[in-house]
């Protein structure tokens, strides 16, 4: 089995650049919107972060939340929030391009597909800002 | 399909996890919940299934988008055993840590 990375069929290759991505605002917002991934892992880690102090006692906890305060946490996470955001919105506008619904045999609409993306995301964040403020 | 079901779950649930946690309860713009409150919210069953969730679909996520970010990004993909190793591993190694924390919950 040929390793399909090691394998050069004999036809022309112009080499790519590594910043070819910096060359247009389109293919900057491509990668911007590919990065944002890298702080969806982020969150992951604060959230297992704030579990294993939730776990370990009140003192830990405390210990975590003043941590969280510093203004590079704050700052990190700040731009993770636009990221996480920017990720929700670039998501929920492309699902009528993944999905094609036809009603009647006329096809719906973008926003037909996408606002109820747009819906449930605001329902189920009150809901859980609601559990999480309750106490 | 756990790239999509990553990108659902990251794009509905952290926003809100975000801005509540990472901004408004740090800078005060809101009441911290008390530890008591997320201690018991924490030892329901239905939150270690939330919490699991949270963690491990954006995981994956991540690891496809990531992986083929540094292939088409860097154009690195002749690296592609290592990014590999280091995407999906890392996937999978904290869906590992988060099934771990959240099964033995005090």
């Amino acid at each position: 089995m040929i390793n399909p990375t090691e394998y050069l069929p004999r036809s022309y290759h112009t080499r790519v650049s590594t910043y070819w991505w910096l060359a247009r605002w389109a293919y900057l917002k491509f990668i911007l919107r590919e990065a944002s991934s890298v702080f969806v892992a982020w969150i992951v880690v604060v959230t297992l972060l704030q579990t294993r102090a939730l776990r370990r006692g009140p003192a830990d906890y405390a210990e975590l939340q003043n941590w969280l305060r510093s203004p590079f946490l704050l700052a990190l996470n700040a731009v993770s929030l636009f990221f996480v955001i920017f990720h929700a919105v670039t998501w929920f506008n492309l699902t009528p391009k993944a999905m094609v619904i036809r009603l009647g045999g006329k096809r719906l609409s973008s926003l037909a597909i996408a606002a109820p993306n747009y819906v449930a995301w605001v329902v189920i964040s009150a809901a859980i800002a609601w559990i999480l403020l309750r106490g | 399909m756990l790239f999509s079901a990553g990108g659902v779950v990251s794009a509905m649930l952290m926003p809100i996890h975000v801005l509540l946690f990472g901004l408004a309860f740090p800078l005060g713009w809101l009441d911290t919940p008390s530890y008591e409150h997320l201690l018991a919210l924490v030892r329901h069953p239905l939150t270690r299934v939330y919490l699991f969730i949270l963690c491990s679909l954006p995981l994956f996520h991540w690891a496809h988008r990531f992986r083929f970010t540094l292939y088409d990004g860097l154009q690195i993909k002749h690296l592609n055993e290592l990014i590999n190793t280091f995407c999906y591993g890392g996937a999978t190694l904290g869906t590992a840590v988060a099934a771990y924390l959240l099964w033995r919950i005090p």
